[in-house]
């Protein structure tokens, strides 16, 4: 299976200046950093499971800008309470990204629950316009223009023990400073 | 004397506080069905407290003013997020939170007992800036100019800050 790193890689890449990026914390944040490094990523290096309610705020008060959330399958489903929440005030500029590996793998692999939960009926059923599933890799398959809420379950694999990926280097007022510089 | 639901929404609007989320608390009257109401204001109605400050948080960082509003038992929701995000990466909100179980047991419902003793120690351990409205017979124009005080302290020093209201002090 196509491993994290190469999906986030390859979402890095396709990003423009009017595309927010906010990762959760754990080995997703510290991916987003070592591939493309911006002004516009906000990275989460703690309160798992905040990414999407924070990104609910960004998303109403920053309606010109398009906020992409890469959540993971732990993070999304610790706080689906936020999901429901996101559904129901349907911002148009949020495309929602859960890299699903069934692992808490920051933590060092233990499973989660997501591999027998269905997370695009959980998004559909919240109120997400545009909901798919993509078991095979395709960037193709994301829509980066999308004006409509949308939710994408992409499944990733677990990658490569002996692959180090370093920390996020800024320090968290950094990180902010430089996300309020770049709205 | 206590000061109207309408009073405290239009002095959160005389600062801009124009975008806020909650989870509805019965110690605050009719001040959520109001929120809700207001067509200048945009009131998030958050599942649980860490959502609600999550969504703050958005607005915040985009400089605009934003508020949680919240019962003292959500406390317990709050505490990673504030921990782990918003003082760490100095993101403020100023979290109004009604004060159930005043003074411990046995006043109020027992599951409000111990949070209604313990709720200001979690200010306190965290080094959260906190004023607490404990006394409903204080006049309303006092009651008015301390908040005022407050809102203004707190936009000053942009700082994470609690107000803790205790039942009566709104109506």
């Amino acid at each position: 299976m196509i491993s994290r790193s190469n999906i986030i890689s390859q979402i890095m890449e396709k990003v423009t200046n009017d595309h927010l990026v906010i990762s959760t914390t754990g080995m997703i944040s510290r991916e987003v950093f070592n591939h493309k490094d911006r002004n516009e990523n906000f990275y989460m290096i703690g309160s798992m499971g905040l990414a999407s309610s924070f990104a609910l705020g960004v998303a109403k008060s920053n309606p010109k800008k398009r906020i992409i959330i890469l959540d993971g399958d732990g993070s999304f489903l610790m706080n689906l309470g936020s999901s429901a929440c996101i559904g129901y005030y349907c911002p148009n500029n949020v495309i929602h990204i859960v890299l699903d590996n069934f692992s808490y793998e920051s933590t060092g692999n233990q499973l989660s629950i997501s591999k027998k939960i269905d997370l695009c009926n959980i998004a559909i059923s919240s109120g997400y316009k545009k909901v798919l599933e993509i078991p095979e890799f395709n960037i193709n398959k994301i829509n980066f223009d999308s004006k409509e809420l949308s939710f994408y379950r992409v499944f990733a694999g677990i990658e490569d023990d002996n692959v180090e990926i370093s920390r996020v280097k800024h320090s968290p007022e950094s990180i902010k400073y430089n996300f309020n510089k770049s709205l | 004397m206590s000061i109207k639901a309408e009073t405290f929404i239009e002095i959160l609007k005389s600062f801009s506080f124009n975008n806020i989320s909650g989870v509805p608390d019965s110690t605050f009257g009719n001040l959520f069905n109001i929120l809700d109401d207001d067509k200048e204001i945009n009131y998030f109605r958050a599942n649980r407290e860490d959502t609600a400050l999550g969504i703050a948080s958005g607005f915040s960082i985009s400089n605009k003013n934003s508020c949680v509003i919240m019962q003292n038992s959500g406390i317990g929701n709050i505490i990673n997020p504030l921990t782990s995000f918003n003082l760490i990466y100095e993101i403020p909100v100023l979290i109004i939170i009604g004060w159930r179980g005043y003074g411990g047991k046995p006043n109020d419902a027992p599951e409000h007992w111990i949070m209604g003793e313990k709720t200001k120690d979690y200010f306190k351990m965290i080094n959260i800036n906190f004023k607490t409205f404990e006394d409903e017979d204080e006049d309303e124009d006092e009651i008015e100019r301390i908040l005022k005080s407050e809102i203004i302290n707190y936009l000053d020093r942009k700082e994470t800050k609690a107000l803790i209201i205790k039942k009566g002090v709104i109506i």
